[in-house]
């Protein structure tokens, strides 16, 4: 009797283990396009956190008291830590982090298109907690169940970091819209700016997402971005409506034939102008990251060279 | 999960609290307060993410570290005011903390050579003040002792590996010695407020930090292959309010939301 | 590409005494000092841990996926290895 083995291409096994949601593991063969993909995916998730961390790391300094300076500063810091968790699975498949990080540099590796919009107020804040975590949730998830174990397992400590994220968020908008008006005023103003980006953050809609067939089909994503998109929509609405704000789309309406929210339409012009590096901060984001990285290097070097010394003269660590 | 930052906090303030210690207390406040300010300018431009988070450790303890000092500076003061009155409605000459801490970042060499030789007095004092008479005092420093302990490690081991690294990394450690070494004696030098609370025995007298903390340094410079700098003249002036220029910038910054938004809650 | 990039470390943490050391992630560092603290920098925010260790990525020695049918099937018909093998009386108690 032939065993499976000897009947299926290893392409065939492969995605047998996949559909009884066997998880990938980094010795493990795979096909190069998944790999390919998986670190395509990863290390643009990791450089968003790393991006990300700028338009709210330039509110630190000027939060409005201690505590949420504290907060802001313990939320930002934990981006970094999802970077370097994602970081650090996407080098399960053999690439590095300097490589990545050339990537990011170059301009060849993309990273989330939200990060490219200027944070102007402190109602920012509040709004990338509560809607641009929200969202990044709702794509984080599912995520914990992906098909590749390292991804699965960054994204299960990534998630119960989030929660916290969005939540600050949204106490930050809670405590504007219980207010002064100005500060109400100040919440609204920041949420006209922020949604419809949001909204863009899902990626484009399915019919024009030529990756996320296979990539479903391999289970690295698990939902279809206007899925998610209107996941997303139906549980801010209702948000927004407790807060007392007003969402910047008028054609917001619930159907009740759908059991969802019907909305307006994307700027997908914007979108892809953004994508392609005419969003207003995308210069200034991608040189601040140059920047650190060439500043750095000296101090990496000067580290990595007492390192080979104190290794030359085998001395015990001291200090 | 729910956010969970544990939120410093002061116990009620004993009856025979010494008033005296208000001025001292919000010294110790705003040295860690623009201390963590300037550590945190530093997230997310780190020179490696590692070290990035490693930063922002640091400022976060220094911060509960301060909000621990205000409240208990507010209590002790008893006019109402709040630890972000106090943080964030004093103008630059109220403000009490040495030199050192608010000089700017400048590359990492300076902000090593700013946080060893904070370090060094820092984690020497919170050794005396953590058995200190006062009991509040004596309970955050308790606290904080530990965690000056982790930044003084942290912040040797980056002198000896700038030091006896790479040729550049030690011209920039050179630099950044000659730049900030001055600003090092003014915080074991007591103004007429200190001098008066040491004598009451409710401060340390600096006097006897001393030993230790040169001890300390010798033996990182000396690991370092760096000489130790001597007879470094004392820029003094941040502890009486005559502070540099960098410190109204840092301020500006600040305190820009409430000066802007005056009374409103966050 | 510049040479300054740190080797990779392997962290893995005791969450509390008693308990093995588990895997968590990996980090970069130029010396085993700095990792073992980049570790508690990165992965013990959030009281995860009483214990490090780190190892350095490349001294980490793996089973390879084409052996384990070799390797780990052998033992799954070793049944008598299980106590629920044997039976026992109901009557003899304290096995």
């Amino acid at each position: 009797m032939e065993t499976l083995e000897q009947v299926l291409t290893p392409e065939e096994q492969f995605q047998a283990r996949i559909d009884a949601d066997v998880r990938i593991e980094p010795k493990d063969w795979m096909p190069d396009a998944y790999r390919k993909t998986l670190i395509r995916q990863i290390s643009q998730h990791a450089h968003s956190e790393l991006v990300g961390m700028l338009p709210e790391g330039n509110w630190i300094t000027r939060a409005p008291s201690l505590k949420r300076k504290s907060i802001l500063l313990a939320k930002v810091q934990d981006e970094a830590g999802h970077g370097l968790y994602l970081y650090s699975a996407a080098e399960t498949l053999g690439t590095t982090r300097d490589q990545m990080l050339a990537d990011l540099h170059s301009g060849k590796a993309k990273y989330s298109s939200i990060f490219n919009y200027p944070t102007l107020s402190w109602a920012d804040m509040g709004c990338v907690g509560w809607l641009v975590d929200g969202a990044a949730i709702l794509n984080q998830v599912p995520l914990c169940r992906t098909s590749y174990g390292p991804y699965a397992r960054a994204m299960v400590r990534v998630c119960k970091e989030e929660s916290f994220h969005q939540r600050q968020g949204f106490e930050v908008m809670q405590t504007l819209c219980e207010g002064a008006p100005e500060q109400k005023a100040m919440a609204q103003e920041a949420l006209n700016r922020w949604w419809w980006p949001t909204l863009m953050m899902f990626g484009p809609k399915d019919a024009d997402s030529p990756n996320t067939e296979q990539s479903m089909k391999w289970r690295i994503k698990r939902f279809t971005n206007d899925e998610l998109r209107q996941k997303f929509v139906d549980m801010m609405v209702p948000q927004a409506e407790f807060l007392g704000l007003t969402v910047p789309d008028p054609l917001v309406k619930w159907n009740e034939e759908r059991q969802a929210y019907d909305f307006g339409e994307v700027n997908w012009d914007e979108f892809w102008a953004v994508v392609k590096g005419n969003g207003l901060c995308n210069h200034e984001r991608l040189q601040a990251r140059v920047d650190a990285h060439e500043e750095g290097a000296w101090v990496r070097e000067a580290a990595n060279a007492h390192a080979a010394k104190r290794a030359a003269r085998g001395a015990a660590v001291a200090a | 999960m729910s956010a969970t930052l544990p939120e410093p906090t002061a116990a009620a303030v004993p009856a025979s609290a010494p008033r005296s210690l208000f001025p001292f207390v919000l010294q110790l406040a705003d040295t860690s307060l623009i201390l963590a300010h300037r550590l945190s300018e530093w997230c997310g431009h780190g020179p490696v993410l590692e070290q990035d988070l490693a930063m922002a450790n640091i400022a976060l303890d220094l911060l509960g570290e301060a909000r621990s000092y205000y409240q208990y500076a507010a209590e002790l003061e008893d006019q109402g005011r709040t630890e972000d009155d106090l943080a964030y409605l004093r103008s630059a000459v109220e403000y009490r903390n040495p030199l050192l801490v608010e000089q700017p970042n400048g590359d990492f060499a300076h902000t090593i050579v700013r946080q060893f030789l904070f370090d060094n007095f820092h984690y020497h004092l919170l050794r005396e003040l953590k058995d200190g008479p006062d009991a509040q005092l004596a309970a955050i420093a308790e606290k904080s002792v530990k965690e000056a302990a982790y930044h003084l490690k942290w912040s040797s081991e980056w002198v000896i590996r700038l030091g006896d690294g790479t040729e550049e990394s030690r011209k920039r450690l050179d630099k950044a010695i000659a730049t900030l070494w001055r600003f090092g004696g003014e915080l074991t030098t007591p103004t007429e407020t200190e001098k008066g609370l040491q004598a009451t025995g409710l401060v340390p007298d600096y006097a006897t930090l001393l030993p230790a903390m040169q001890a300390h340094a010798e033996h990182v410079f000396a690991e370092a292959t760096v000489p130790l700098p001597t007879a470094v003249f004392a820029q003094l002036g941040g502890k009486t309010g005559r502070h540099s220029e960098h410190l109204g910038y840092l301020l500006s910054e600040l305190q820009y939301m409430q000066r802007t938004y005056p009374g409103l809650k966050w | 590409m510049n040479q300054s990039e740190w080797p990779l470390w392997e962290v893995f943490i005791r969450s509390k005494q008693g308990l093995d050391h588990k895997h968590v992630g990996s980090l970069h560092a130029a010396d085993a000092t700095m990792a073992v603290q980049n570790a508690r920098d990165v992965y013990t925010r959030r009281l995860e841990g009483v214990s490090i260790w780190v190892v350095e990525s490349k001294h980490i020695h793996a089973s390879n996926p084409d052996d384990s049918e070799a390797f780990f099937d052998p033992a799954a018909d070793k049944v008598y290895r299980h106590p629920t093998f044997y039976e026992v009386p109901e009557s003899i108690k304290h096995m």
